[in-house]
């Protein structure tokens, strides 16, 4: 079984829809790469599994549970996954730690020694150690990413969602944030990640699907979609990014 | 890959938009119960104290309350008048003082150590007594074309005491608004006024609109502060009444007035309140 189920998703915002139809299914540590222009729906459909956004039809199923049902406890669902914003939301009134240790004390229930041990662990491991007393607004770019990434993982959810988490940032501060994510992947994340770094997507999704105008065109392995795209859309898509260098 | 080109509804989301409708006829049936529930237990816990009869002859006496409204409400027109004629001129007194205190050459010094000092004062002391110097000092002094009208005195000390208050939220307001604006603004070669007139100070009043509501409704119920240098608004023919039957019911009837004056004010900043919030939603 999936680990997450998505099935005829749609969303539609002021009569238009962002949306139409989206099947999506990821395993167990699957890294999931979404491509396509802005405005092709991507982060939308990070938020409608985040619940976010309530959806409009269709279902997602996470680990074999509806999450979209009605009657859903949607805080109970959201504990299993973690989101990261591409302008990482990082509280500016609180410290690095308790940004971190803040979902496990008030919604797992840790206690604060236990929480705060686990979240110097985790800055640790990720260069950020002596960050922990620091304010966000006293970090770079990068630094407050990689603290988002880490408030995100403090829950230990079983699915990652990261969305454009370096397009707020300069190149020279990319390579840090997606070291971490390699680094996730190495200890067997489930990701599903939007980006505009193609290089970095080809080197670590197992997929890599193309969205255009809300609909999942195309869907395949890095090697395949970046080299013998079948849809013409893709193609285009790919080229255009190519003219920009971002490639 | 292949997927629909239209919407068509599913037979899954019709049956999850119907419990949702059911959810939401529950709540509001829930809700409205409970608010009944609550009423009837506060009106039960009222009218069955022991002094509850006293009570109702002094303060719900429907006979008295008749006899009184014509009178009170008459006053109240006074009310609604010094209301009318001083809310503007707070608005224009306290952003004038917001600005004062914003300018930063030193050839402004005065005015800018005149603005803190003033808001300094009128903030600190009690608005009642503002009346009571305004209604009483101003007239003594003697000067010519100075007011002798009560309420005219009452509309002045109020501005003054208001002033104060709203300048401070309009400075809030301005200190707002991202450095980043300022830098946009002046970049492109707008001066000091400029940039406050066409960039900040707009957007600082949206954001300042419900705090000077707020401080608004809090000026309607302190025109009857006025009633202290002798207008007849609507607490001083509340206090006549009273003062002959030895009824309270009067205050009763004033107090109605001012709240169905203050109701509006307050859903209308609920309303712009939420209209803003949906706006930043978008």
């Amino acid at each position: 079984m999936s680990l997450l189920s998505i099935e005829g998703v749609w969303k539609n915002y002021h009569g238009s829809s962002v949306l139409r139809g989206v099947d999506l299914s990821v395993e167990a540590h699957e890294v999931v790469c979404l491509i396509g222009a802005s405005g092709s729906g991507k982060s939308t459909l990070l938020r409608c599994v985040n619940l976010l956004e309530t959806v409009d039809d269709g279902v997602i199923y996470l680990d074999g549970d509806e999450i979209t049902d009605v009657r859903v406890d949607v805080d109970q669902a959201r504990r299993r996954m973690g989101i990261v914003f591409q302008a990482f939301n990082l509280f500016p009134h609180m410290t690095v730690l308790d940004n971190i240790t803040l979902a496990p004390r008030k919604v797992h229930k840790v206690g604060r020694g236990q929480a705060e041990e686990e979240a110097r662990e985790l800055l640790a491991r990720f260069g950020l150690a002596d960050k922990a007393g620091a304010y966000p607004d006293r970090l770079s770019g990068g630094q407050q990413q990689r603290v988002a990434i880490i408030r995100a993982l403090a829950t230990r959810p079983s699915l990652m969602l990261l969305d454009e988490v370096t397009s707020a940032l300069d190149p020279a501060l990319v390579k840090e944030v997606l070291e971490i994510i390699r680094e996730l992947k190495a200890g067997g994340m489930t990701m599903i990640l939007t980006t505009h770094e193609m290089g970095f997507c080809r080197e670590i999704a197992d997929t890599v699907c193309f969205l255009d105008g809300g609909v999942l065109l195309e869907r395949g392995t890095p090697e395949q979609i970046f080299t013998d795209p079948r849809e013409p859309r893709t193609r285009e898509f790919l080229r255009s990014v190519l003219d920009s260098r971002r490639l | 890959m292949t997927a629909q080109t239209a919407w068509v509804k599913s037979e899954r989301q019709a049956e999850r938009e119907r419990l949702r409708r059911k959810r939401s006829i529950r709540s509001s049936s829930i809700a409205t119960t409970s608010t009944v529930l609550l009423i009837v237990l506060l009106v039960w816990v009222f009218t069955n104290s022991p002094g509850w009869p006293r009570v109702q002859e002094t303060f719900f006496n429907p006979e008295q309350f008749v006899k009184a409204l014509p009178d009170v409400l008459s006053g109240f027109l006074l009310n609604i008048k010094i209301f009318l004629i001083a809310e503007p001129l707070i608005l224009i007194v306290g952003l004038l003082v917001a600005l004062a205190r914003n300018l930063k050459a030193p050839a402004f010094f005065p005015l800018r150590a005149l603005a803190v000092a003033y808001t300094d004062v009128f903030r600190g002391v009690p608005t009642i007594l503002v009346i009571y110097l305004v209604g009483f000092g101003l007239p003594a002094l003697g000067l010519q074309g100075m007011p002798t009208d009560l309420a005219t005195l009452g509309v002045i000390a109020l501005t003054l005491s208001y002033g104060a208050y709203v300048a401070e939220v309009f400075r809030a307001g301005i200190d707002s608004v991202h450095p980043s604006q300022w830098a946009a603004a002046r970049s492109l070669g707008l001066s000091h006024g400029r940039t406050m007139r066409y960039v900040v100070v707009p957007q600082a009043a949206r954001r300042v609109v419900p705090p000077l509501l707020n401080d608004f409704v809090s000026l309607q119920k302190d025109t009857a502060l006025v009633a202290t240098i002798g207008p007849l608004e609507a607490l001083r023919q509340a206090q006549i009444h009273a003062a002959s039957t030895f009824n309270y019911t009067p205050y009763l009837a004033a107090a109605l007035l001012f709240i169905l004056l203050t109701i509006p004010m307050a859903r209308f900043t609920d309303y712009l309140a939420a209209r803003s919030q949906r706006r930043r939603g978008q």
